[in-house]
């Protein structure tokens, strides 16, 4: 689209800087160029991402001790399928990934629209919004010790004087599945609400106006309105939070991490498939195993993924 | 910030304006109860404020609540953190803010080199590696952690701060937001530079690159508080506690005696003053990155 022609250069009368001899003429080449421009990516993919994903599956199919590894096919991939613990972490996962994607679409998109609606104080709204993404700016260790500090299992702790305040006992927060969940969330909760409202609000703000002068000359109403036309126009932003909630949810460690002091937790309450791939890889060195849990992930993900960018139409878009 | 402001002024007028009683009545409903929320949000941090003038080792039995207890340690924690037996923090501190400031230099300048080749160039393979930076954008550092931490040491890089950045300089979602925004920057301008001689590169450097300012400004904000956060990879990578970053320190000062937790309370809250002024100074553009970013779908 760019590219002018040698004629066209010659024809402007001055040097044709392409037909200089030797190392310069690359650097007015522009056959050359693009390559040397993408050369950085192409080297970080193989050396970083490439030759270790490589590394990693050819690893799932290995049983590695120290000094040693021994070939046994699958047999990683079946210990898996028995492993109670994997399909602990597993369910943990899901369950707070799908938690997490039931809360954290509905909530911010219902605040953004609060936000981009033409009632209230302008003032107020920005305060709103400077306060709602505050959060997302401290790190998730920081999070993880507040959180940690504040479902603390003594009844002077915030939640536990919450519950007081409407009649409640104390509750040992990080000790069993259900409330263990309730303080991952809130992190995630905290954490995301700014962001993901920021995410809508910037989508709502780039919906024509005429659109919504079309759905009031029709008469509808607001629900209707929202429901036929903002949604839909928004709709590749929420195909964008949803990849984002779907991929945090399967790879939220670092939380876990933090609320529980390290990589374990009684009856394994807190454990995530990233956790227990840190656990096994990491804390036990068993490599091979480690990484047949790393592949699996990888696959769920990939797939995930593809479908989810090619049911909105986003390759086709991008790589006109 | 255009977008917030001009919004702002047509709430203004609507306001003075309008004389009905219900639009009033239901203007004050959702500014209090915006109030509402944003105070619920805050509460964590006014947590955390109350903690840095507790007792550690009441703070780890009885956690953290709303109350400002001064009779406990009044300023005992803030005197700790500036004695001499705050041991490394300072050092940790410092190894953030010189490993983030290099991270975010060098990811935004090869991005955008990386970038350019993508907007304004036709090539063979290019429809393919752009669809891998897609792929990349979205594989979750934590499922290939364990090779990629086998890779950096057979380079010699164990214990370094150079594996904290080395694999990411390459930012796919960075060059995925330059691509975008380089792809509104007119071509004529690159045409231009030919017709006067100026190199390939020349033109990149001298003629793309100060274009891209407000790009860079947003990007810089992203990569920075990645960066600044970063806590698997590096927690994998260190050893020496010398070279910890700062939410590596910080989680080493969890231990299950609570002797540390005066330190590690008032550690936490110093640590986040210099992401806030960093959002104060940029706040636009920290919104209008998140703008750029969310309208990419």
């Amino acid at each position: 689209m760019s590219t002018i022609t040698e004629h066209e250069r010659s024809r402007t009368g001055r040097r044709a800087p392409a037909r200089r001899g030797g190392l310069k003429s690359v650097f007015f080449s522009q056959k050359a160029a693009p390559y040397i421009f993408v050369l950085p990516f192409i080297v970080t993919f193989l050396v970083f991402w490439g030759f270790p994903i490589a590394r990693s599956v050819a690893m799932s199919f290995e049983h590695i001790v120290p000094g040693r590894s021994y070939f046994v096919g699958l047999g990683n991939f079946e210990r898996m399928f028995g492993d109670r613990i994997f399909w602990v972490a597993v369910t943990n996962s899901l369950r707070y990934m799908l938690v997490t994607l039931v809360l954290l679409i509905p909530i911010p998109l219902t605040l953004a629209v609060l936000v981009n609606s033409k009632i209230g104080s302008p003032r107020i709204k920005s305060f709103f919004k400077a306060a709602m993404f505050v959060p997302a700016l401290t790190s998730v260790v920081v999070a993880g010790i507040i959180f940690r500090l504040i479902f603390s299992e003594s009844s002077t702790a915030l939640m536990n004087q919450a519950l007081g305040l409407i009649g409640l006992d104390p509750v040992r927060w990080l000790r069993s599945g259900g409330t263990a969940l309730v303080a991952l969330v809130a992190i995630a909760l905290w954490r995301w609400t700014g962001v993901n409202m920021m995410y809508f609000l910037a989508a709502l703000q780039s919906v024509p106006q005429e659109y919504y002068e079309a759905a009031e000359l029709d008469g509808a109403g607001r629900f209707k309105t929202f429901i036929h036309v903002t949604l839909p126009s928004i709709r590749p932003t929420i195909v964008f939070v949803t990849t984002i909630s779907i991929f945090g949810g399967l790879a939220m460690f670092v939380e876990a991490f933090m609320l529980w002091g390290g990589a374990s937790s009684p009856n394994n309450v807190g454990l995530t498939i990233v956790g227990y791939l840190y656990s096994l890889g990491v804390q036990r060195g068993d490599m091979g195993y480690a990484s047949a849990v790393g592949v699996v992930l990888l696959l769920a993900v990939l797939i995930i993924n593809f479908t989810q960018l090619t049911l909105t139409g986003f390759f086709k878009k991008d790589n006109r | 910030m255009s977008a917030i402001s001009s919004s702002g002024t047509a709430g203004q007028t609507l306001r003075e304006d309008d004389p009905n009683r219900l639009f009033r009545g239901r203007s004050l409903a959702m500014s209090a109860a915006l109030i509402v929320i944003a105070i619920i949000a805050l509460i964590p941090l006014w947590a955390i404020f109350a903690g840095t003038f507790q007792d550690g080792i009441r703070l780890m039995r009885e956690g953290l609540n709303l109350s400002i207890d001064f009779e406990q340690a009044g300023f005992y924690n803030y005197r700790l953190l500036f004695s001499a037996e705050s041991g490394n923090y300072f050092r940790w501190f410092g190894n953030s803010l010189m490993v983030t400031g290099i991270q975010t230099v060098l990811t935004l300048f090869i991005s955008a080199f990386v970038a350019y080749g993508f907007a304004k160039y036709e090539f063979r393979f290019k429809s393919s590696l752009f669809v891998l930076v897609i792929v990349l954008m979205t594989v979750p550092l934590e499922m290939m952690m364990l090779p990629l931490f086998q890779q950096t040491n057979a380079m010699g890089l164990q214990n370094t701060h150079v594996a904290l950045f080395l694999p990411f300089l390459a930012s796919a979602i960075t060059i995925f937001f330059f691509r975008q925004y380089l792809a509104g920057i007119p071509t004529e301008i690159i045409e231009a530079g030919r017709v006067d001689g100026v190199s390939e590169f020349g033109i990149f450097f001298r003629l793309v690159l100060p274009l891209m300012k407000p790009a860079m400004a947003a990007m810089a904000i992203l990569n920075g508080m990645m960066a600044w956060n970063a806590f698997l990879w590096p927690l994998l990578v260190l050893r020496s506690n010398e070279l910890f970053t700062l939410p590596i320190g910080l989680s080493s000062l969890l231990s299950p005696y609570g002797n540390n937790y005066n330190l590690l309370i008032i550690g936490a809250f110093f640590s986040l003053f210099p992401i806030l002024i960093l959002f104060l100074l940029f706040q636009r553009f920290f919104i209008s990155g998140m703008t750029a970013g969310a309208v990419k779908g």
